[in-house]
């Protein structure tokens, strides 16, 4: 389950570092969003994946066994999710007003903000 | 040690961004509730820096939660400084938006955002916890890019682009390098952390974590060879946004590399030299870009990359005298940045361009304002006994200790090229005669505007001003505040201690 994990995470990663390098920007944003799933799987991975190990201390114990299934990281991705959707949102808005404006979608094209005023 | 009194400043912002969405269609209310916010505070940053200097540093548990469980806030002296900085930056700048920025732009919720993005800066400085201080990130950046695009130019989208997709890479690679500092330990409390990752045995992925933070934060504050969506976003939005976001958003990114690599990663010989050479090309290009700009706020865009280049080099040194000349050198500038570019601001109302070929004349026109301007110019060279000398005194001061002379070098050259920068500016903008500039007709210049208006942004650069003065010569408060600040953060047992009780 592990290996096949940090596979998927390596793949979101290499592609969406690929997805960010071309020209249009709606692979762009299409890259960000990989990026960001993978940095999610990362933290969820990372939260040491075991089965029905749920980390409830046992009546006659005082601290949790070794090997239990970590809630905090799946608050972080809950946070980081919420965060990215609404950054993701904000970004596909962006684009569909760059768009419009400047009337491309190549980003070589877009380079008003070197102009020599 | 609970003091929930910390946390006030984050909680007022967020509190006064709600109000004024209440009084979304008054534009006049607006103005006012967010400049009668911004004094009150910076009256609760003033109270809590008096705090923090008389009862050494006060920390708060979210909920209760003990540390290292739940969300910590701690208020050392450095943080409580950069918020009062925060908050008298904030303070300028809405007395200044007042003037300057258009109706239009206000119709739209400029102030609530401009509140949140204080709330998110202050909030950022005063966490204990490293996924809050991402949250934190996040909320700066998605107020930034709503202050950016606000108004929707053509130049102002396409900075955008480049602006929105550099800060999301770089909050993907420091979420990456949240997750594996995780991984690695456990914890998310940064005082925590700092006792957890001596023990981690894989000292390799320590080190790949420290440079994952070095890039995302590298990004965030604009260091060689990541600061190019700098110069390409931060001259498009009016002026007074231009102003906290020149002053305050790349601080942000320094504060958080001095607080990870002296707490939780210290710097080893490899890492420090790394840091040591990245701030030397850091001053370099920021340098040499801004000598060959004709638009002003483009020189001080890159005259922001050089400066980042002298607080990382206090990073790089890695000694108390020169990471205090780095905390200098960080107050020192976010004051002078964000007046410099109120002053751009201002000149543009005056003339109606940005342009140093086309500017001119304007010490023959308005004698006193010049003068005036010159505080902040002068203070940014560092022309002794201005602020911006002693933080660059302290930082040499400290690569000598360190025999470091390649550092010392590129220090010296960097205040030369903005020596020379700031003096060609001063001749081409304030002396040379200038020819009539055509009246252009979609500028309101600063002769239509209603006294009141005019009043307010020439006040607001006077304040800061003021305070730049107030830094130089009363030099050495700041100083000893400064070493103070160095001080706890070489030797984080005060922190550690403040946070965790042991």
């Amino acid at each position: 389950m592990e290996i096949l994990l940090v596979i998927i995470i390596g793949l979101l990663y290499a592609a969406g570092i690929y997805m960010m390098l071309r020209r249009s920007l709606v692979k762009l944003i299409i890259g960000l969003i990989l990026l960001g799933n993978g940095a999610n799987l990362l933290i969820f991975l990372l939260g040491k994946i075991v089965k029905g190990k749920p980390p409830i201390i046992e009546e006659t114990e005082k601290m949790l066994g070794e090997l239990y299934a970590d809630p905090v990281p799946q608050a972080l991705i809950l946070t980081a999710i919420v965060i990215s959707f609404g950054l993701q949102a904000f970004a596909i808005i962006l684009i569909k007003r760059a768009y419009k404006v400047v009337k491309t979608d190549d980003l070589d094209e877009m380079n008003a903000t070197d102009e020599d005023l | 040690m609970n003091n929930p009194f910390i946390v006030l400043p984050v909680i007022f912002q967020l509190f006064v961004a709600v109000i004024l969405m209440f009084s979304w269609n008054s534009k006049n209310l607006q103005k006012l509730i967010s400049v009668i916010g911004s004094l009150i505070a910076l009256l609760i940053s003033l109270l809590l820096l008096i705090q923090v200097r008389q009862e050494g540093i006060q920390s708060m548990q979210a909920g209760g939660w003990m540390a290292p469980f739940g969300i910590t806030f701690v208020a050392d002296t450095f943080s409580a400084l950069l918020v009062l900085l925060t908050a008298i930056s904030g303070l300028a700048v809405s007395v200044f938006s007042v003037g300057s920025i258009r109706n239009a732009r206000v119709k739209f919720g400029y102030f609530p955002i401009l509140h949140l993005l204080i709330m998110g800066l202050s909030g950022a400085f005063l966490t204990g916890d490293i996924f809050n201080l991402y949250v934190w990130f996040e909320i700066i950046i998605i107020s930034s890019f709503v202050l950016l695009t606000i108004g929707g130019e053509k130049a102002q989208i396409e900075g955008a682009i480049k602006y929105v997709t550099m800060n999301l890479l770089a909050s993907v690679i420091f979420l990456t390098a949240i997750a594996i500092l995780y991984g690695l330990t456990g914890s998310l409390n940064m005082a925590d952390l700092s006792l957890q990752i001596a023990q981690v045995e894989n000292r390799g992925l320590v080190n790949v974590t420290a440079i994952l933070f070095l890039i995302g934060f590298g990004i965030k504050s604009a260091v060689f060879p990541l600061y190019f969506w700098l110069p390409a976003s931060y001259h498009t939005p009016p002026p007074a946004i231009s102003a906290i976001f020149g002053g305050l958003l790349t601080k942000v990114g320094v504060y958080a590399l001095l607080r990870v690599f002296s707490l939780i990663f210290v710097p080893d010989d490899f890492l420090a030299s790394v840091i040591a050479i990245l701030a030397m090309l850091t001053m370099l290009t920021g340098g040499v870009g801004a000598l060959i700009q004709n638009n002003i706020r483009k020189v001080f865009s890159y005259l922001i990359i050089c400066h980042i280049g002298f607080m990382l080099a206090g990073l790089g040194i890695y000694s108390t005298i020169a990471i205090a000349g780095a905390i200098f050198y960080l107050v020192h500038d976010i004051i002078v940045k964000t007046n410099l570019f109120m002053v751009s601001g201002l000149i543009f109302k005056f003339k109606g361009t940005y342009s140093m070929r086309l500017l001119g004349g304007f010490y023959k026109d308005k004698p006193l304002l010049s003068l005036l301007m010159a505080v902040p110019l002068f203070s940014l060279v560092g022309i002794p006994p201005l602020s911006g000398f002693w933080g660059k005194l302290m930082l040499i001061k400290g690569a000598i200790a360190t025999s470091n002379i390649l550092i010392i070098a590129f220090i010296i050259l960097g205040s030369f090229l903005t020596l020379f920068i700031i003096a060609r500016m001063w001749a081409a903008v304030f002396w040379k005669d200038g020819a009539a500039l055509p009246k252009k007709k979609q500028i309101k210049y600063f002769e239509e505007l209603k006294p009141l208006k005019r009043k307010a942004m020439i006040s607001s650069i006077a304040f800061l001003s003021l305070i730049s003065l107030a830094i130089g010569f009363g030099a050495e408060w700041i100083m000893q505040m400064a070493i103070h600040i160095a001080e706890n953060l070489m030797d984080p047992s005060a922190y550690i201690q403040a946070v965790l009780g042991i």
